[in-house]
């Protein structure tokens, strides 16, 4: 079964630090160093965004629309942040990202951790599945 | 599969708390796991006053954890001042949690300060204080709870016990005060 043109998922802790990468396209996993550097350089465009905002009270990039790709970032009220990194049009991936926060804060505290968080997870992200967030 | 490491008290808690906040089916094992945790920490640590500090020290690391599942399940947005603030742990994260809801009351004049009063508090179903442990805070984790949740949303909170029913009064009410708040500012500090 498909996933949704996804590329790749980060989620990143509110000083920066990667808590979770995980790849989905076709070009395959970036090296540890490489997604630590990535995951940083997100977080300050993140930071910076919000000084440099004309807007009051704005809580820094949600969208970024590129030639081959677009990204959508959430920041929790806690300060983590969820960004995915998709083809240019996919739909519901603002509501993906609440749904990934969900299943971060069920799996992500026990103690068996990543296994079940990377289950859920790769039924969140099918293609159907992700349809059905638009209703 | 690896063999699980031997889990922390507040580990075994935070697991009953997944447990329970989807519905209180397991409230009985709640309270009982519970109870069996406070019993532990007094045979282990025999002062009551290092009972008491390590059941808010517990709190508050759940705290920082269960405020992100709190915000993830309850889809409130952010709290426009302190009261509305009180008012959600109230209403909302005492219900979502521990299935009662609790009154606020006794607001300072400047609204950084107030009560928070649990006529039901399912922590203490069975539970009698012996004479003993007279100076023990039997419900401490909830102040260490509310105060480590409330610090990852940058407030900075003094949470203290005014009215304890295992110790002879008529409800349970916790004086919440708001201390400073601590927004993030970049550059962030880093992690430890």
């Amino acid at each position: 079964m498909a996933a949704a043109a996804i590329y790749s998922l980060f989620i990143i802790n509110k000083s920066g630090g990667l808590i979770y990468y995980k790849e989905y396209g076709s070009a395959g996993r970036m090296d540890t160093n490489d997604s630590l550097r990535v995951a940083s350089l997100w977080h300050s465009m993140h930071a910076i965004s919000q000084q440099l905002s004309p807007t009051v009270g704005c809580s820094g990039i949600e969208l970024l629309e590129a030639d081959a790709f677009d990204l959508h970032c959430f920041q929790s009220l806690t300060g983590t942040k969820f960004f995915v990194v998709c083809e240019p049009g996919t739909l519901h991936m603002d509501a993906l990202l609440k749904v990934i926060y969900e299943l971060y804060t069920d799996y992500m505290e026990m103690p068996i951790r990543c296994e079940l968080f990377d289950l859920n997870l790769s039924q969140a992200v099918q293609k159907d599945r992700v349809a059905l967030l638009g209703r | 599969m690896p063999a699980a490491a031997p889990r922390s008290g507040d580990a075994i808690f935070a697991s009953v708390e997944h447990v329970t906040c989807s519905a209180l089916q397991n409230a009985e094992l709640f309270t009982l796991t519970y109870g069996a945790i406070v019993r532990q920490l007094l045979t282990d640590l025999e002062e009551v006053d290092e009972v008491n500090k390590q059941l808010d020290q517990m709190g508050y690391n759940i705290g920082i954890r269960l405020i992100d599942e709190f915000l993830a399940k309850a889809n409130v947005s952010r709290c426009v001042d302190f009261k509305e603030t009180a008012e959600t742990i109230a209403k909302v994260g005492f219900k979502m949690f521990l299935g009662v809801t609790a009154s606020v009351t006794n607001w300072d004049a400047d609204g950084t300060c107030c009560s928070i009063v649990l006529e039901d508090n399912p922590l203490v179903d069975f539970v009698e204080l012996p004479d003993t442990c007279q100076g023990l805070y039997y419900c401490n984790v909830l102040s260490g709870v509310i105060r480590g949740a409330l610090e990852m949303v940058s407030m900075k909170t003094e949470i203290t016990w005014t009215r304890d029913v295992l110790r002879g009064d008529d409800a349970y009410e916790l004086q919440v005060k708001l201390l400073k708040l601590v927004p993030e500012e970049y550059p962030y500090k880093d992690d430890e």
